[in-house]
């Protein structure tokens, strides 16, 4: 009977930014705002043709990056499901209304699609040089979850991932891709209603009165309605009260800002999204994401084929950074190899969660070429 | 007067005390009294009204009143505004925004949200300075005037915010000054009224940063400049010598739909011939 209804599944030959499409509205996204940049252009693209068929959606190409932030906030502020997409220099400009929309706790999809090299750099060539950028390229302290995907299926789940996690957390999510994925071709299944657990924001059902916009509630994530709804409040990037009007009394600005950072570490679990390939026994780990991870997985492989106990941990999820699952293969292993497209911005992160007891080799690349899964397995083997 | 208050509170926030940011004198309050008497007279419900504000003195006025309203980054309200337009084409849109948010950090998003002609009206409060930061010259202070950037007075030529506007294609344009506020409230109802990207400038003193290192003695003595200076835009055409005459009243008024209307209507369309083609 599954088999039967598996065949008629339709498939698709697509490039990975044409699964990011797929997966957004899969989970729902009715809004897209953006401005072209190579090498995400393909999804802005893809968007144009597609939310124009689906009742009420909504393309708009803006004037430029920040411009775009702005149209998807105020479309979330709406209640839509609102994304864009973009590669490093746009990604720059957006910074500020990503921290607004961390500060404000609006929901929103940020792909950007990594190029090498800083400034213009290297526009068609892949890097993974936005890793801290994504984390803190928007100014002081806020909570963001980062995601990745390593191939053109995980394009389709890691874009509804990072619409569910928008909208469960009231958050930012950045789905961070690379320019071999994004412009990858590979055989995807279609989604279809049904197959993924879709999350929506919880919206308030209480009388409008009694509404607190930025109220503690049991998972820290207060409902939001939309704009219009009858729940009139205020909204602003400053810090605010409960009921959403600036405050700089100590006790309120610390009470908002230690909650926001709360509502994602007390589901820290649930936003950990990682692969292990042969962990189980591992002497040696080889932690990587994106398209390095494809390499990672090969070399691994080629590994075990000689008799090393190699492993790799597939990271999806970059921040929070999935320590749990770092720290405790490092107790286990002898080494540690983390290959990436930049100078080291997540084998900083594994040395600072290892604080000295195993080996950590770094392999680097940043002239716009691949890592090769030959390149890790010479230090893994 | 009285009955002029009583209207103004039922629309003010009462549930939070607020300290008023306004210095005395500032005609901010005055530009909020128009809105309010003008969403008011199209007898727009609270819910349906969404204030999305910049930063800046002006950017406060989003606080103080009971609508939807939505505090955003120093010149990108009108971002967020079109967000919001075309997720939900049936609100009423405001962007209030100061003269460095509309013109100088925004002037971009302003351009282009009147060339899309998005169905937003953009109130902006051109007090002729930076506010906020303290004084320092924005893209409509005079030139030759003082702030504390233009120490040997502005050397660069400012904007003419109501060309500015219609060369990019809004729906409607106008000037007023809260010294006419009577003719105030007029302008911004019917820009409420009208489809399409409309622009409200509203002339309104800060004497605090801008007046008082411009030889004017005190905040009064701005309101009866603005008396003097703005005239009504027929009479400011027939005028021989206009010697720094401010025209007001309404420049452009075009009735076509806004983005938000024409996109619905190419969806449908496009929705239609594709099912038609399937
Ligand atoms: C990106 C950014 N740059 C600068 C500022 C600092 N800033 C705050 S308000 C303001 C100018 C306010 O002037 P205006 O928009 O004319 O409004 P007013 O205060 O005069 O009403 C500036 C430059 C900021 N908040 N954000
Ligand atoms: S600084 Fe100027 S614009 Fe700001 S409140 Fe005072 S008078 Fe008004």
């Amino acid at each position: 009977m599954t088999q039967h209804l598996r065949k008629k599944r339709r498939e698709a030959f697509v490039l990975g930014n044409e699964a990011v499409v797929e997966g957004a509205l899969a989970a729902g996204c009715s809004f897209y705002a953006g401005y072209p940049i190579t090498p995400s252009t393909e999804i802005m693209e893809t968007m144009a043709r597609r939310l124009p068929l689906a009742p009420d959606g909504v393309f708009i190409q803006m004037e430029d990056e920040i411009a775009s932030m702005g149209a998807i906030i105020g479309a979330s502020l709406a209640g839509r499901k609102a994304m864009t997409a973009t590669s490093g220099p746009g990604f720059s400009l957006m910074q500020e209304q990503i921290g607004y929309a961390a500060m404000t706790e609006t929901p929103l999809v940020i792909v950007d699609v990594m190029r090498g090299g800083a400034s213009t750099g290297l526009p068609t060539s892949p890097g993974q040089g936005d890793v801290q950028q994504a984390r803190w390229g928007a100014h002081g302290d806020h909570p963001i979850i980062v995601l990745s995907a390593t191939d053109v299926p995980q394009c389709v789940e890691m874009t509804v991932a990072a619409f569910n996690f928008a909208e469960k957390y009231r958050t930012p999510v950045v789905l961070l891709l690379d320019e071999i994925t994004a412009h990858t071709r590979e055989k995807i299944t279609l989604p279809e209603p049904g197959d993924f657990e879709i999350f929506s924001r919880l919206v308030p059902t209480m009388p409008p009165e009694w509404y607190k916009p930025y109220e503690e509630t049991l998972r820290g994530v207060p409902p939001m309605p939309p704009v219009g709804s009858g729940y009139r409040f205020h909204v602003t990037g400053l810090t605010h009260d409960l009921l959403g009007f600036p405050t700089s009394r100590p006790e309120e600005v610390r009470a908002l800002v230690e909650r926001q950072f709360r509502k994602i570490d007390r589901f820290f679990q649930d936003v950990q999204l990682v692969e292990h390939v042969d962990t189980e026994d591992a002497e040696v780990l080889v932690v990587a994401y994106g398209c390095v991870a494809r390499s990672a997985r090969l070399a691994v492989k080629q590994a075990r084929d000689v008799g090393v106990r190699a492993g790799l941990l597939v990271l999806n999820t970059l921040f929070p950074f999935p320590r749990a699952h770092v720290e405790k293969l490092m107790r286990t292993c002898r080494l540690v190899v983390v290959p990436e497209l930049n100078v080291g911005q997540i084998s900083r992160e594994v040395k600072r969660v290892n604080e000295g007891y195993t080996a950590v080799r770094t392999i680097n690349r940043i002239d716009g070429q691949i890592i090769t899964p030959s390149q890790i397995f010479k230090e893994i083997a | 007067m009285a009955e002029v208050t009583q209207l103004i509170h039922q629309y003010l926030r009462h549930n939070k005390k607020f300290p008023l940011v306004f210095c005395p004198g500032c005609g901010h309050g005055i530009v909020l009294g128009s809105l309010v008497r003008s969403v008011h007279a199209l007898g727009l419900s609270k819910d349906e009204v969404v204030i999305v504000a910049g930063i800046g003195c002006s950017g406060r006025i989003a606080a103080y009143v009971d609508f939807n309203t939505v505090h955003t980054t120093h010149g990108r309200a009108l971002t967020v505004a079109t967000g919001i337009k075309m997720a939900n084409p049936a609100l009423t849109v405001i962007a209030v925004m100061g003269d460095g948010d509309a013109f100088s950090i925004g002037g971009n998003h302003f351009i282009h949200a009147a060339r899309r002609n998005i169905g937003v009206t953009a109130l902006v409060l051109n007090n002729f300075i930076y506010g906020m930061t303290g004084g320092q010259c924005s893209s409509t202070t005079p030139e030759g005037a003082y702030t504390h950037t233009s120490p040997m007075g502005q050397p660069e030529a400012s904007f003419d915010v109501v060309e500015l506007a219609r060369a990019a294609g809004a729906s409607g344009v106008a000037r007023g000054t809260v010294y006419h506020v009577k003719a105030l409230d007029g302008l911004i109802t019917a820009a409420l009224a009208q489809p399409g990207f409309n622009l409200v400038e509203a002339l309104t003193p800060c004497f605090t940063q801008y007046g008082r290192g411009n030889g004017f003695k005190n905040p009064v003595a701005m309101f009866q400049w603005l008396k003097e200076r703005a005239v009504p835009l027929e009479a400011y055409e027939k005028l021989e010598q206009k010697d720094g005459r401010i025209p007001i009243g309404v420049f452009v008024k075009r009735d076509v739909p806004g983005l938000e209307t024409r996109y619905a209507a190419m969806c449908r369309e496009f929705r239609e011939k594709k099912g038609g083609a399937a």
